[in-house]
């Protein structure tokens, strides 16, 4: 039995809220997404599956809608609005990203719907929360996370090239994380207490509060980090760690070896690999091994050591530039030596780790008779499983089941958009 | 507005919710460190769950790095001082036990027999080592929750590899995918899979509590960070499992860019000042016809830049005339004078900018103030989210090594000041 079995969320639908609703979808709950005529704008974002665009062929809707179902309700109509009411009498939870006041004006913000159902979770997400005098700002993924922190931090050590904002719409991803977090603490209350309410979530709010050191190095020094290529922003410029493999791909560098063993296999990988002679400064590695022991207090007071970590770094560095980058992941891994290959997403999905892990899931589309192979779970709980329990739901294809099931026929349904 | 929800000021989230915490009944025996399992239980302690951190007495808590990591609010340095071990680490007690003794190891059953949950995120296989792995914990109590932090996970070829938030990145194609097009990945310039993974720990947490509450069932919840970063790159995976068409390939990653859904123009442009910069993401006809009068310069009337179409077809001599406009503005004024036109656009905002200087945080209470027994007063990052009624409280800061050891052991465990000072004596604790 899923987590959330038997919970039931409505979902007013928005690219900006999808993710959550995905989220708690997929963990057991029946989530019904509320469009509006037409159907929400995020149907209509490339990539489509072979290329034909259509309401129910855009790839970007299929990954964010999994475990859904559909209802297209025009919730600017009254005869919607009572339907969308009747919804949430029998619902557990409402997630929306609304702008902040439309729900207000229709008269079916919380107010209401905690009359109508007192024990209702109400998840509002939006760029600046309900109640700062930001709130009405127009927002998107870049902008959430250029004004949030995220992208000062991001970005190459050449600062006449902007900062990045990273890819894959995280800005909105990390907002949604803060929703379901959010939704599932009120749930669990609820059911210690029966207890309902409203909670206020901000993207940019979201943002802010991750960014790792950024903030707290500011609040608590007074120092302000700044940008560098593939690793972390610092007040300071510290050394580079990506290097470009034999293979054209990047692999990202840790810290070196710190024990005279590790040292020692070090250079017998440089031997294997017949490297030797490219580096003079290789022979401190192998008398190394000999040492008792080698502490990183040591660098730059002791000679030896120094030298010892320099050429372990060279060495790395050396080996990574002779290797595939899948070739100098594994053979560090197995030394013990914290690395990783940049990899694309694609190449992480048909890596035999994450295959093994049961990563690949499939899901049927009966439409299109065949099986597809989606991303599969973020974390496993064996007791209550994670699982794509449907493909994203085609326009209007609930309407009947649904609307249907609270007694409204054909005619009465033309009514509702 | 509508609701009857009130922001609650930062110095207000102090007092006590007038309904209770929501996870006031929930008890965590804490193995967590750094950032990616600290996270997870910051966000369950300031709902009120009650954290314990075990740490070890011989090594001074050395299991978290952070602990002795800068920054520090002064000169003094040391393990109760690292300032990002006290921003992920508030409202949570700390005690000390010594588990290579056999006492010790009797004192943390005691622990487990009346917690919840036990959260860690060591490499894979060392509670399991110290004889608290899963078999051991459900033996010790049938419901429990036991949740597992890890790069790899535990099973799978990479079980046995190690990781931190950049090798995470890397491995899950979110490093490849933050960067200019045919350059050198520019990642991610912080541990976004530390955050993520700590948020995805808090919710397998919260789900296997929610599954508990419901059918009295606990579980091991494996969670991998790779997994959970690999997850994050849905449309791009689909792209490739459905057209076959990979993310690396010519043009891609987009840098600033927008092609799902297409944006033009749609970046981040420099300013006038010290790198400064500015967003700008224009999303439809009408926005751009909205921010030429803005703009208000001759090129920006062409009508070939007055459909979606035509900007896309040259972005780049778009971005560079754009770009040459606002190099010479104030990336605030210029944000005012954009967003009060009605088109997103902010600023990139440097710490001390969004920390002091922005009503989008300062309004949220988004930078409350703890107490820490020997940082002083310090403030920290608070939750992006507000409860109506039982709102988040961070006032306690992080617990220094052995803080709250006599307090628990007599509390939850019910030693008299004997037992505890015989304990200290022997190094249990």
């Amino acid at each position: 039995m899923s987590a959330l079995q038997g919970t039931r969320v409505v979902e007013i639908a928005s690219e900006r809220i999808a993710f959550a609703g995905k989220l708690l979808g997929d963990m057991g709950a029946d989530v019904v997404l509320v469009e509006p005529p037409g159907g929400e704008p995020s149907r209509g974002y490339p990539p489509f599956a072979e290329d034909q665009l259509g309401p129910d062929s855009s790839l970007y809707w299929w990954h964010y809608n999994t475990s859904k179902r559909s209802v297209v309700l025009d919730l600017e109509r009254a005869a919607a609005r009572e339907a969308f009411e009747r919804l949430i009498e029998g619902a557990d939870v409402l997630i929306e990203s609304e702008s902040p006041g439309r729900l207000a004006a229709l008269a079916i913000d919380y107010d209401r719907l905690s009359e109508i159902n007192p024990g209702l979770v109400h998840v509002s997400m939006t760029p600046f929360g309900r109640e700062t005098s930001r709130r009405d700002e127009p927002a998107t993924d870049l902008t959430i996370l250029a004004g949030g922190g995220p992208a000062w931090s991001c970005g190459y050590d050449d600062h006449t090239i902007p900062p990045i904002r990273g890819g894959g719409n995280q800005g909105y991803q990390t907002g949604c994380h803060y929703a379901v977090l959010s939704a599932l603490t009120a749930i669990f209350h609820h059911g210690v207490t029966g207890v309902g309410q409203f909670v206020d979530v901000s993207m940019h709010a979201a943002a802010n509060v991750t960014t790792e050191m950024a903030s707290y190095f500011y609040m608590i020094a007074g120092q302000t980090v700044v940008r560098q290529t593939g690793r972390h922003a610092l007040p300071i410029l510290s050394m580079p760690v990506q290097i470009e493999c034999k293979d054209g791909r990047y692999a990202t560098t840790g810290v070196p070896p710190r024990t005279p063993k590790g040292f020692g296999d070090l250079y017998d990988w440089l031997a294997e690999l017949d490297l030797v002679d490219q580096l003079p400064e290789a022979l401190f590695l192998d008398a190394a091994r000999h040492r008792k022991s080698i502490s990183f207090a040591e660098i730059g007071v002791d000679d030896e050591v120094t030298a010892i970590f320099g050429a372990s770094r060279d060495a790395i560095t050396l080996i990574c530039q002779n290797s595939t980058a899948d070739d100098f992941f594994n053979g560090a891994q197995r030394l013990g030596i914290t690395v990783g290959a940049v990899l694309s997403p694609e190449e992480a999905y048909e890596n035999p780790h994450f295959i093994e892990r049961g990563f690949q899931v499939k899901v049927s589309h009966p439409e299109r008779d065949e099986e597809i192979r989606y991303p599969g779970a973020p974390y496993k709980l064996p007791a209550s499983p994670w699982q794509i329990s449907r493909r994203a739901p085609q326009l209007g294809e609930h309407d009947e089941e649904i609307l249907g099931g609270l007694g409204y026929d054909e005619a009465a349904r033309s009514e509702l958009c | 507005m509508a609701n009857s929800f009130k922001p609650t000021k930062p110095t207000e989230h102090g007092s006590a919710s007038p309904n209770g915490m929501p996870l006031s009944t929930v008890r965590i025996c804490d193995f967590t460190g750094q950032l990616a399992g600290a996270g997870a239980t910051k966000w369950l302690a300031a709902f009120g769950a009650e954290v314990i951190r075990i740490e070890d007495p011989v090594n001074q808590g050395g299991w978290d790095i952070l602990r002795n990591m800068a920054p520090f609010v002064d000169e003094r340095t040391g393990p109760d001082l690292g300032g990002g071990f006290n921003n992920h680490n508030v409202e949570k007690r700390g005690i000390t036990l010594n588990l290579r003794t056999d006492r010790g190891k009797e004192i943390l059953s005691e622990i487990v027999k009346r917690s919840d949950v036990v959260s860690e995120n060591f490499a894979a296989g060392v509670l399991d080592k110290w004889g608290f792995g899963w078999d051991q914990l459900r033996a010790l109590r049938e419901d429990i929750i036991y949740v597992s932090n890890c790069g790899f996970g535990h099973t799978g070829p990479y079980a046995k590899y190690k990781t931190w938030g950049p090798i995470v990145q890397a491995m899950s194609g979110l490093t490849f995918t933050s960067g200019m097009p045919d350059e050198e990945p520019a990642g991610w310039g912080y541990s976004y899979m530390d955050h993520t993974g700590g948020m995805y720990m808090a919710m397998g947490i919260l789900f296997a509590l929610i599954h508990k509450q419901r059918t009295g069932v606990g579980q091991w919840v494996d969670l991998s960070c790779t997994d959970t970063g690999l997850s994050l790159n849905g449309p791009a995976i689909l792209d490739w499992t459905v057209n076959g068409r990979p993310s690396r390939r010519a043009g891609r990653p987009e840098g600033n860019r927008s092609a799902s859904p297409p944006m033009a123009p749609h970046g981040i442009y420099a300013c006038a000042g010290d790198d400064d910069w500015i967003s700008i993401a224009v999303r439809s006809d009408a926005d751009w016809g909205v921010l030429s009068e803005v703009i208000d310069v001759s090129w920006a009337k062409d009508a070939k830049w007055k459909t979606l179409a035509g900007r896309l077809a040259d972005q780049d001599e778009l971005d560079e005339k754009l770009g040459a406009w606002t190099q010479h503005l104030d990336k605030f004024e210029l944000q005012t004078r954009i967003v009060d036109a009605g088109v997103p656009s902010a600023a990139v905002q440097k710490p001390p900018e969004r920390v002091d200087h922005d009503p989008g945080t300062s309004e949220f209470g988004l930078w409350p103030e703890v107490d820490h027994a020997k940082m002083g007063r310090v403030r920290v990052d608070g939750l992006p989210a507000h409860f109506s009624k039982t709102d988040w409280v961070i006032e306690r800061g992080a617990p220094c090594i052995g803080e709250h050891t006599d307090e628990v052991l007599s509390e939850l465990l019910g030693y008299d000041p004997d037992m505890i000072a015989k304990l200290h004596e022997e190094g249990v604790v």
